[in-house]
Protein backbone atom coordinates (compact mmCIF):
# COMPACT_ATOMS: atom_id res chain seq x y z
CA UNK A 1 0.00 0.00 0.00
CA UNK A 2 1.65 3.04 -1.31
CA UNK A 3 0.72 6.43 1.24
CA UNK A 4 0.68 9.93 -0.99
CA UNK A 5 3.74 10.53 1.01
CA UNK A 6 5.45 8.13 -1.03
CA UNK A 7 4.14 8.58 -4.86
CA UNK A 8 6.29 9.87 -6.79
CA UNK A 9 6.77 13.81 -6.93
CA UNK A 10 5.12 15.93 -9.82
CA UNK A 11 7.05 18.82 -11.38
CA UNK A 12 9.37 21.00 -9.39
CA UNK A 13 8.54 23.95 -10.77
CA UNK A 14 4.28 23.63 -11.63
CA UNK A 15 4.53 27.24 -13.70
CA UNK A 16 7.25 26.72 -15.84
CA UNK A 17 7.56 22.78 -16.46
CA UNK A 18 3.72 22.77 -17.40
CA UNK A 19 4.70 25.91 -19.87
CA UNK A 20 7.57 23.83 -21.53
CA UNK A 21 6.31 20.88 -21.72
CA UNK A 22 2.97 22.20 -23.70
CA UNK A 23 5.38 23.79 -25.64
CA UNK A 24 6.61 20.22 -26.78
CA UNK A 25 3.52 19.08 -27.08
CA UNK A 26 1.84 22.31 -29.32
CA UNK A 27 4.76 22.04 -31.77
CA UNK A 28 4.18 18.27 -31.88
CA UNK A 29 0.85 18.63 -32.54
CA UNK A 30 1.73 21.54 -35.46
CA UNK A 31 4.16 19.57 -36.78
CA UNK A 32 3.11 16.28 -37.23
CA UNK A 33 5.09 13.57 -37.19
CA UNK A 34 8.19 15.63 -35.78
CA UNK A 35 10.28 14.82 -32.55
CA UNK A 36 9.60 17.16 -30.17
CA UNK A 37 11.47 16.57 -26.57
CA UNK A 38 9.88 16.96 -23.23
CA UNK A 39 12.23 18.55 -20.71
CA UNK A 40 10.93 18.71 -17.48
CA UNK A 41 11.17 15.76 -15.85
CA UNK A 42 8.81 14.84 -12.93
CA UNK A 43 8.42 11.48 -11.25
CA UNK A 44 6.55 8.89 -12.54
CA UNK A 45 4.95 5.61 -11.41
CA UNK A 46 6.15 2.13 -13.17
CA UNK A 47 4.80 1.57 -16.22
CA UNK A 48 3.96 5.41 -16.61
CA UNK A 49 7.20 7.00 -19.34
CA UNK A 50 8.49 10.22 -17.95
CA UNK A 51 6.70 11.85 -20.86
CA UNK A 52 3.09 10.71 -20.50
CA UNK A 53 3.63 11.69 -16.68
CA UNK A 54 4.60 15.25 -17.29
CA UNK A 55 2.15 15.50 -20.17
CA UNK A 56 -0.83 14.05 -17.63
CA UNK A 57 0.58 16.66 -15.41
CA UNK A 58 0.41 19.69 -18.05
CA UNK A 59 -3.32 18.60 -19.37
CA UNK A 60 -5.04 16.76 -16.71
CA UNK A 61 -7.59 18.11 -14.07
CA UNK A 62 -10.87 17.91 -12.98
CA UNK A 63 -12.52 18.99 -16.08
CA UNK A 64 -11.29 15.64 -17.80
CA UNK A 65 -12.74 12.54 -18.02
CA UNK A 66 -9.62 9.99 -17.86
CA UNK A 67 -9.75 6.28 -19.62
CA UNK A 68 -7.04 4.13 -18.33
CA UNK A 69 -6.20 0.71 -20.43
CA UNK A 70 -6.46 -2.67 -18.45
CA UNK A 71 -2.85 -2.85 -17.61
CA UNK A 72 -2.92 1.11 -15.72
CA UNK A 73 -6.04 0.63 -14.02
CA UNK A 74 -5.09 -2.01 -12.41
CA UNK A 75 -2.36 -0.64 -10.84
CA UNK A 76 -3.06 1.67 -7.50
CA UNK A 77 0.13 3.66 -7.59
CA UNK A 78 -0.85 4.61 -10.95
CA UNK A 79 -4.44 5.45 -10.18
CA UNK A 80 -3.09 6.73 -7.07
CA UNK A 81 -0.63 9.18 -8.31
CA UNK A 82 -3.13 10.59 -11.29
CA UNK A 83 -5.69 11.38 -8.71
CA UNK A 84 -3.23 13.27 -6.38
CA UNK A 85 -1.17 14.88 -8.89
CA UNK A 86 -4.21 16.12 -11.62
CA UNK A 87 -7.43 14.93 -9.70
CA UNK A 88 -8.91 13.88 -13.11
CA UNK A 89 -11.93 11.94 -12.56
CA UNK A 90 -10.72 7.72 -13.87
CA UNK A 91 -13.98 6.28 -16.06
CA UNK A 92 -14.96 2.79 -17.08
CA UNK A 93 -16.61 4.36 -20.20
CA UNK A 94 -14.04 5.08 -23.03
CA UNK A 95 -16.58 7.03 -24.84
CA UNK A 96 -16.76 10.01 -22.48
CA UNK A 97 -12.94 10.60 -21.81
CA UNK A 98 -11.08 13.35 -22.57
CA UNK A 99 -7.96 11.63 -22.71
CA UNK A 100 -6.81 7.87 -22.76
CA UNK A 101 -4.02 6.21 -21.53
CA UNK A 102 -2.65 3.79 -23.47
CA UNK A 103 0.77 1.68 -21.82
CA UNK A 104 0.13 -1.36 -23.95
CA UNK A 105 -0.61 -1.03 -27.55
CA UNK A 106 -1.73 -4.26 -28.20
CA UNK A 107 -4.70 -3.96 -25.77
CA UNK A 108 -6.06 -0.33 -27.79
CA UNK A 109 -9.58 -0.95 -27.67
CA UNK A 110 -10.87 -0.32 -31.36
CA UNK A 111 -11.09 3.59 -32.35
CA UNK A 112 -14.73 4.28 -32.42
CA UNK A 113 -14.60 2.99 -28.76
CA UNK A 114 -13.89 6.43 -27.87
CA UNK A 115 -15.31 9.54 -28.24
CA UNK A 116 -15.06 11.42 -31.61
CA UNK A 117 -16.65 14.28 -31.32
CA UNK A 118 -19.88 15.60 -33.41
CA UNK A 119 -20.36 17.59 -36.58
CA UNK A 120 -21.43 20.26 -34.72
CA UNK A 121 -18.76 19.69 -31.71
CA UNK A 122 -15.81 17.69 -33.42
CA UNK A 123 -13.59 18.84 -30.11
CA UNK A 124 -15.32 16.80 -28.06
CA UNK A 125 -13.39 13.77 -28.97
CA UNK A 126 -10.88 11.79 -26.89
CA UNK A 127 -7.16 12.23 -27.04
CA UNK A 128 -5.23 8.98 -27.18
CA UNK A 129 -1.82 9.11 -25.30
CA UNK A 130 -0.49 5.74 -26.23
CA UNK A 131 3.29 4.50 -24.75
CA UNK A 132 5.48 3.23 -28.08
CA UNK A 133 8.75 1.30 -28.05
CA UNK A 134 11.17 3.87 -29.93
CA UNK A 135 10.09 7.46 -31.90
CA UNK A 136 13.36 7.39 -33.66
CA UNK A 137 14.11 3.79 -34.86
CA UNK A 138 11.97 1.07 -36.75
CA UNK A 139 9.74 1.28 -39.48
CA UNK A 140 9.52 4.50 -41.46
CA UNK A 141 6.32 6.30 -42.56
CA UNK A 142 5.64 9.26 -44.77
CA UNK A 143 2.82 11.48 -43.45
CA UNK A 144 1.12 14.05 -45.24
CA UNK A 145 -1.04 16.97 -44.40
CA UNK A 146 -1.89 20.44 -42.44
CA UNK A 147 1.31 21.22 -40.43
CA UNK A 148 3.70 19.28 -43.00
CA UNK A 149 5.83 20.92 -45.59
CA UNK A 150 5.48 18.17 -48.21
CA UNK A 151 6.28 14.46 -46.92
CA UNK A 152 7.64 14.45 -43.38
CA UNK A 153 9.41 10.99 -42.30
CA UNK A 154 9.21 8.97 -39.21
CA UNK A 155 10.94 6.27 -38.03
CA UNK A 156 9.32 4.53 -35.34
CA UNK A 157 8.29 0.97 -33.67
CA UNK A 158 4.51 1.09 -32.51
CA UNK A 159 2.37 -0.81 -31.25
CA UNK A 160 -0.67 -1.94 -32.25
CA UNK A 161 1.16 -2.40 -35.72
CA UNK A 162 -1.67 -1.67 -37.76
CA UNK A 163 -2.41 1.98 -35.55
CA UNK A 164 -2.31 4.36 -38.94
CA UNK A 165 -4.80 1.57 -41.14
CA UNK A 166 -7.20 2.31 -37.86
CA UNK A 167 -6.80 5.80 -37.75
CA UNK A 168 -8.03 6.19 -42.04
CA UNK A 169 -10.93 6.39 -40.03
CA UNK A 170 -10.11 9.86 -39.74
CA UNK A 171 -10.21 10.69 -43.12
CA UNK A 172 -13.98 9.58 -43.68
CA UNK A 173 -14.67 11.28 -39.81
CA UNK A 174 -13.42 14.36 -40.69
CA UNK A 175 -13.81 16.83 -38.64
CA UNK A 176 -14.71 14.40 -36.27
CA UNK A 177 -11.90 12.08 -35.03
CA UNK A 178 -9.11 10.88 -32.82
CA UNK A 179 -5.91 13.08 -32.20
CA UNK A 180 -3.55 10.73 -31.16
CA UNK A 181 0.13 11.39 -28.82
CA UNK A 182 2.87 9.00 -28.88
CA UNK A 183 5.32 8.82 -26.04
CA UNK A 184 8.38 6.99 -26.14
CA UNK A 185 10.55 8.08 -22.99
CA UNK A 186 10.79 11.61 -23.29
CA UNK A 187 10.17 12.05 -26.99
CA UNK A 188 6.81 12.91 -28.38
CA UNK A 189 5.02 12.57 -31.90
CA UNK A 190 1.60 13.83 -32.59
CA UNK A 191 -0.69 12.33 -35.28
CA UNK A 192 -3.88 14.91 -35.03
CA UNK A 193 -6.88 13.43 -37.34
CA UNK A 194 -5.68 15.50 -40.38
CA UNK A 195 -2.93 13.86 -40.92
CA UNK A 196 -2.61 10.85 -43.42
CA UNK A 197 -0.14 8.18 -42.90
CA UNK A 198 1.71 5.82 -45.52
CA UNK A 199 3.67 2.81 -44.23
CA UNK A 200 7.02 2.22 -46.04
CA UNK A 201 8.49 -0.76 -44.42
CA UNK A 202 11.11 -0.88 -42.48
CA UNK B 1 4.88 37.13 2.96
CA UNK B 2 6.68 37.82 -0.14
CA UNK B 3 4.98 36.06 -3.12
CA UNK B 4 3.42 37.37 -6.25
CA UNK B 5 0.60 39.12 -6.56
CA UNK B 6 -0.44 37.14 -9.58
CA UNK B 7 1.26 33.79 -11.28
CA UNK B 8 3.39 33.97 -14.14
CA UNK B 9 1.85 35.04 -17.42
CA UNK B 10 -1.07 36.62 -15.10
CA UNK B 11 -3.42 33.53 -15.74
CA UNK B 12 -3.85 30.83 -13.06
CA UNK B 13 -2.74 27.30 -14.14
CA UNK B 14 -6.39 25.86 -14.30
CA UNK B 15 -7.20 27.76 -16.46
CA UNK B 16 -3.57 27.84 -18.93
CA UNK B 17 -5.08 23.91 -19.05
CA UNK B 18 -8.28 24.77 -20.01
CA UNK B 19 -7.16 26.99 -23.42
CA UNK B 20 -3.84 24.55 -24.03
CA UNK B 21 -6.74 22.51 -24.19
CA UNK B 22 -8.56 23.79 -26.38
CA UNK B 23 -5.28 25.03 -28.66
CA UNK B 24 -4.42 21.63 -28.89
CA UNK B 25 -7.54 20.83 -30.87
CA UNK B 26 -7.97 23.88 -32.69
CA UNK B 27 -4.64 23.22 -34.35
CA UNK B 28 -5.90 19.34 -34.90
CA UNK B 29 -8.67 20.71 -36.69
CA UNK B 30 -7.95 23.86 -38.49
CA UNK B 31 -10.39 26.52 -38.93
CA UNK B 32 -12.66 25.12 -36.89
CA UNK B 33 -13.89 27.36 -33.70
CA UNK B 34 -13.05 25.45 -29.91
CA UNK B 35 -15.18 27.05 -27.43
CA UNK B 36 -13.25 28.04 -24.53
CA UNK B 37 -13.71 29.35 -21.11
CA UNK B 38 -12.73 33.06 -21.83
CA UNK B 39 -11.75 34.78 -18.37
CA UNK B 40 -12.10 38.30 -17.18
CA UNK B 41 -9.05 39.84 -18.08
CA UNK B 42 -7.31 43.60 -16.54
CA UNK B 43 -8.74 45.41 -19.97
CA UNK B 44 -11.72 45.51 -21.43
CA UNK B 45 -13.73 42.99 -24.13
CA UNK B 46 -12.50 44.87 -27.07
CA UNK B 47 -8.86 45.36 -26.34
CA UNK B 48 -7.37 41.98 -27.37
CA UNK B 49 -8.34 39.67 -24.54
CA UNK B 50 -8.78 36.42 -26.36
CA UNK B 51 -5.42 37.25 -27.86
CA UNK B 52 -4.06 37.83 -24.54
CA UNK B 53 -5.53 34.69 -23.02
CA UNK B 54 -3.68 32.76 -25.73
CA UNK B 55 -0.36 34.47 -25.75
CA UNK B 56 -0.84 34.04 -22.00
CA UNK B 57 -1.21 30.61 -22.14
CA UNK B 58 1.82 29.48 -24.42
CA UNK B 59 4.05 32.28 -23.60
CA UNK B 60 7.58 30.80 -21.87
CA UNK B 61 10.29 32.85 -20.06
CA UNK B 62 12.04 32.13 -23.24
CA UNK B 63 10.04 33.38 -25.66
CA UNK B 64 10.30 37.02 -27.13
CA UNK B 65 7.23 39.05 -27.89
CA UNK B 66 6.01 41.16 -30.28
CA UNK B 67 2.72 43.28 -30.33
CA UNK B 68 1.19 45.19 -33.39
CA UNK B 69 -1.71 46.96 -33.54
CA UNK B 70 -2.42 47.59 -37.52
CA UNK B 71 0.75 47.10 -37.77
CA UNK B 72 2.53 49.55 -35.77
CA UNK B 73 4.33 48.48 -32.63
CA UNK B 74 4.27 52.20 -30.57
CA UNK B 75 0.01 52.20 -30.48
CA UNK B 76 -1.64 52.23 -26.99
CA UNK B 77 -2.92 49.01 -27.59
CA UNK B 78 0.50 47.09 -28.51
CA UNK B 79 2.14 49.32 -25.84
CA UNK B 80 -0.15 48.03 -22.99
CA UNK B 81 0.05 44.53 -24.04
CA UNK B 82 3.54 43.81 -24.30
CA UNK B 83 4.30 46.03 -21.02
CA UNK B 84 1.54 43.67 -19.80
CA UNK B 85 3.48 40.84 -20.49
CA UNK B 86 7.06 42.26 -19.94
CA UNK B 87 5.42 43.32 -16.26
CA UNK B 88 3.39 39.66 -15.55
CA UNK B 89 5.70 36.79 -17.44
CA UNK B 90 8.55 38.92 -17.38
CA UNK B 91 9.67 38.30 -20.84
CA UNK B 92 11.73 40.24 -23.66
CA UNK B 93 9.85 42.05 -25.80
CA UNK B 94 10.81 43.42 -29.14
CA UNK B 95 9.95 45.43 -32.29
CA UNK B 96 11.80 43.38 -34.77
CA UNK B 97 9.65 40.94 -36.18
CA UNK B 98 12.66 38.47 -37.36
CA UNK B 99 13.77 38.10 -33.93
CA UNK B 100 9.98 37.82 -32.00
CA UNK B 101 9.52 33.99 -31.41
CA UNK B 102 5.53 35.14 -29.97
CA UNK B 103 3.89 37.65 -32.25
CA UNK B 104 0.25 39.07 -30.51
CA UNK B 105 -1.35 41.01 -33.92
CA UNK B 106 -4.35 43.24 -33.63
CA UNK B 107 -5.69 43.25 -37.35
CA UNK B 108 -2.09 42.85 -39.74
CA UNK B 109 0.34 40.24 -40.74
CA UNK B 110 4.29 41.19 -40.79
CA UNK B 111 5.02 41.96 -44.42
CA UNK B 112 8.45 40.41 -43.49
CA UNK B 113 7.76 36.47 -43.96
CA UNK B 114 7.27 34.53 -40.72
CA UNK B 115 9.46 31.58 -39.98
CA UNK B 116 8.82 28.32 -38.42
CA UNK B 117 10.17 29.29 -34.82
CA UNK B 118 7.31 31.95 -34.36
CA UNK B 119 3.50 31.85 -33.52
CA UNK B 120 1.21 34.69 -34.76
CA UNK B 121 -1.34 35.31 -32.25
CA UNK B 122 -4.17 37.12 -33.55
CA UNK B 123 -6.98 39.64 -31.44
CA UNK B 124 -10.21 38.50 -33.33
CA UNK B 125 -13.47 40.42 -32.31
CA UNK B 126 -15.71 38.20 -34.28
CA UNK B 127 -14.87 34.74 -35.43
CA UNK B 128 -17.94 34.00 -36.78
CA UNK B 129 -17.78 34.45 -40.46
CA UNK B 130 -21.09 33.60 -40.64
CA UNK B 131 -22.42 35.78 -38.27
CA UNK B 132 -23.54 38.88 -40.08
CA UNK B 133 -25.74 36.57 -42.28
CA UNK B 134 -27.30 33.99 -39.45
CA UNK B 135 -27.32 35.17 -36.30
CA UNK B 136 -28.46 32.18 -34.66
CA UNK B 137 -25.61 30.45 -33.18
CA UNK B 138 -27.39 26.74 -33.83
CA UNK B 139 -27.75 27.59 -37.00
CA UNK B 140 -23.79 28.51 -38.33
CA UNK B 141 -22.52 25.65 -36.00
CA UNK B 142 -24.58 23.83 -38.11
CA UNK B 143 -23.66 25.51 -41.40
CA UNK B 144 -20.41 24.46 -40.24
CA UNK B 145 -21.03 20.82 -39.94
CA UNK B 146 -22.48 20.58 -43.19
CA UNK B 147 -19.94 22.34 -44.77
CA UNK B 148 -23.24 25.00 -45.65
CA UNK B 149 -21.18 28.01 -47.19
CA UNK B 150 -23.40 28.84 -49.95
CA UNK B 151 -24.71 31.83 -47.91
CA UNK B 152 -20.74 33.53 -47.93
CA UNK B 153 -20.86 32.76 -51.72
CA UNK B 154 -24.14 35.14 -52.69
CA UNK B 155 -22.82 37.47 -50.10
CA UNK B 156 -19.82 37.96 -52.23
CA UNK B 157 -21.86 37.93 -55.35
CA UNK B 158 -24.03 40.64 -53.74
CA UNK B 159 -21.17 42.82 -53.89
CA UNK B 160 -20.48 41.54 -57.50
CA UNK B 161 -23.79 42.48 -58.47
CA UNK B 162 -23.82 45.78 -56.88
CA UNK B 163 -20.53 47.41 -57.16
CA UNK B 164 -19.51 45.61 -60.15
CA UNK B 165 -16.50 43.93 -57.87
CA UNK B 166 -16.10 41.98 -54.66
CA UNK B 167 -15.84 44.54 -52.09
CA UNK B 168 -14.89 42.86 -48.81
CA UNK B 169 -11.83 44.81 -48.23
CA UNK B 170 -10.99 43.45 -44.64
CA UNK B 171 -12.06 40.65 -42.47
CA UNK B 172 -12.29 38.46 -45.93
CA UNK B 173 -13.63 34.65 -45.78
CA UNK B 174 -11.04 32.33 -46.23
CA UNK B 175 -11.11 28.25 -46.37
CA UNK B 176 -8.64 26.16 -44.65
CA UNK B 177 -7.45 22.89 -45.42
CA UNK B 178 -10.00 22.56 -47.72
CA UNK B 179 -12.90 22.41 -44.88
CA UNK B 180 -14.02 25.42 -42.78
CA UNK B 181 -14.42 28.91 -43.62
CA UNK B 182 -12.77 31.16 -41.39
CA UNK B 183 -12.66 34.33 -40.45
CA UNK B 184 -9.04 35.80 -40.38
CA UNK B 185 -9.89 38.45 -37.99
CA UNK B 186 -10.35 41.95 -39.72
CA UNK B 187 -6.97 41.97 -41.18
CA UNK B 188 -7.22 43.92 -45.10
CA UNK B 189 -7.30 41.07 -47.56
CA UNK B 190 -3.81 42.39 -48.96
CA UNK B 191 -2.56 39.92 -45.85
CA UNK B 192 -4.94 36.98 -47.19
CA UNK B 193 -2.27 35.17 -49.02
CA UNK B 194 0.45 35.06 -46.46
CA UNK B 195 -1.44 32.97 -44.59
CA UNK B 196 -1.39 30.19 -47.19
CA UNK B 197 1.05 27.81 -46.76
CA UNK B 198 2.79 29.72 -43.99
CA UNK B 199 6.05 28.10 -41.73
CA UNK B 200 4.63 29.76 -38.78
CA UNK B 201 1.81 28.52 -36.40
CA UNK B 202 -1.25 30.97 -36.31
CA UNK B 203 -3.94 31.14 -33.26
CA UNK B 204 -6.98 32.49 -33.68
CA UNK B 205 -8.12 34.18 -29.95
CA UNK B 206 -11.99 35.77 -29.54
CA UNK B 207 -12.36 36.63 -25.70
CA UNK B 208 -15.77 37.86 -25.68
CA UNK B 209 -16.81 35.78 -28.11
CA UNK B 210 -15.14 32.33 -26.61
CA UNK B 211 -13.72 30.77 -29.46
CA UNK B 212 -9.88 30.05 -30.19
CA UNK B 213 -8.83 28.65 -33.68
CA UNK B 214 -5.83 27.74 -35.45
CA UNK B 215 -4.31 27.08 -38.65
CA UNK B 216 -0.95 24.93 -38.32
CA UNK B 217 1.98 25.63 -40.30
CA UNK B 218 1.92 24.58 -44.16
CA UNK B 219 -1.72 24.48 -44.33
CA UNK B 220 -3.75 25.40 -47.61
CA UNK B 221 -5.88 28.79 -47.13
CA UNK B 222 -7.96 29.80 -49.69
CA UNK B 223 -9.77 33.07 -50.26
CA UNK B 224 -13.05 32.55 -51.42
CA UNK B 225 -13.87 33.83 -55.12
CA UNK B 226 -15.29 33.15 -58.40
CA UNK B 227 -14.01 32.06 -61.75
CA UNK B 228 -14.75 34.84 -63.24
CA UNK B 229 -13.64 37.47 -60.46
CA UNK B 230 -10.84 35.59 -58.66
CA UNK B 231 -9.79 37.00 -55.80
CA UNK B 232 -7.36 39.86 -55.49
CA UNK B 233 -5.51 41.49 -52.84
CA UNK B 234 -6.29 45.53 -52.57
CA UNK B 235 -3.19 48.05 -51.86
CA UNK B 236 -2.92 51.77 -52.47
CA UNK B 237 -1.19 52.75 -55.94
CA UNK B 238 1.53 54.59 -54.42
CA UNK B 239 5.16 53.68 -53.02
CA UNK B 240 5.03 54.13 -48.85
CA UNK B 241 6.41 58.15 -48.50
CA UNK B 242 9.39 57.18 -46.20
CA UNK B 243 10.75 54.31 -47.13
CA UNK B 244 9.67 53.89 -51.14
CA UNK B 245 8.17 50.45 -50.57
CA UNK B 246 6.38 49.41 -53.49
CA UNK B 247 4.73 45.97 -52.24
CA UNK B 248 4.31 47.04 -48.48
CA UNK B 249 0.62 47.81 -47.19
CA UNK B 250 -0.18 50.99 -47.01
CA UNK B 251 -2.15 53.60 -44.76
CA UNK B 252 -3.54 56.84 -45.97
CA UNK B 253 -2.72 59.69 -43.64
CA UNK B 254 -4.27 63.04 -43.57
CA UNK B 255 -1.75 65.78 -43.16
CA UNK B 256 -3.87 68.87 -43.28
CA UNK B 257 -7.13 70.10 -44.24
CA UNK B 258 -6.81 71.33 -47.82
CA UNK B 259 -6.70 67.49 -48.45
CA UNK B 260 -3.38 66.97 -48.74
CA UNK B 261 -2.37 63.33 -47.63
CA UNK B 262 0.49 60.68 -47.64
CA UNK B 263 0.66 57.06 -48.01
CA UNK B 264 2.74 55.60 -45.41
CA UNK B 265 3.60 51.34 -44.18
CA UNK B 266 1.38 50.55 -41.97
CA UNK B 267 3.94 47.72 -40.81
CA UNK B 268 6.19 50.02 -38.57
CA UNK B 269 9.13 47.54 -38.51
CA UNK B 270 9.31 46.73 -41.69
CA UNK B 271 9.79 50.39 -43.10
CA UNK B 272 11.94 51.67 -40.26
CA UNK B 273 13.87 48.67 -41.53
CA UNK B 274 14.07 49.77 -44.96
CA UNK B 275 14.86 53.35 -43.95
CA UNK B 276 18.29 52.17 -41.97
CA UNK B 277 18.95 50.02 -44.81
CA UNK B 278 19.01 53.62 -46.94
CA UNK B 279 15.64 53.45 -48.65
CA UNK B 280 13.97 56.76 -48.80
CA UNK B 281 10.49 57.75 -49.73
CA UNK B 282 9.40 60.88 -51.33
CA UNK B 283 8.66 62.57 -47.81
CA UNK B 284 11.99 61.18 -45.92
CA UNK B 285 13.30 63.55 -44.09
CA UNK B 286 15.65 63.86 -40.87
CA UNK B 287 13.36 63.94 -38.00
CA UNK B 288 11.14 66.82 -36.67
CA UNK B 289 13.57 69.07 -33.87
CA UNK B 290 11.48 71.51 -32.32
CA UNK B 291 13.56 75.20 -33.08
CA UNK B 292 15.03 76.71 -30.09
CA UNK B 293 12.45 79.72 -28.65
CA UNK B 294 9.89 79.01 -30.91
CA UNK B 295 6.93 77.85 -28.24
CA UNK B 296 4.02 79.12 -30.45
Amino acid sequence: MTTIAELPPGFADKVLSAQSTFRSVMDAMARPGSVQRIVPMAGAPDMMMRGTAAIALTLFDHDTPLWLDARLAESSDIVKWLKFHTGAPVVQDSSIASFALISDGAALPPLERFALGSNEYPDRSTTIILQVDSLDAGRNFELRGPGIDGVATLGATIRPADLFERLRVNEALFPRGIDVVLVADDAVVAIPRTTRVVSKGS
Amino acid sequence: MNAPAYNFAYLDEQTKRMIRRAILKAIAIPGYQVPFASREMPMPYGWGTGGVQVTAAILGPQDVLKVIDQGSDDTTNAISIRKFFAKTAGVATTTATDVATVIQTRHRIPETTLHENQVLVYQVPIPEPLRFLEPRETETRRMHALAEYGLMHVKLYEDIARFGHIATAYAYPVKVNARYVMDPSPTPKFDNPKMDNCAALQLFGAGREKRIYAIPPYTQVVSLDFEDHPFEPYRFNAPCALCGAENSYLDEIVTDDKGGRMFVCSDTDYCEGRQAAGHHGSLSAAPYKEKAGSHG
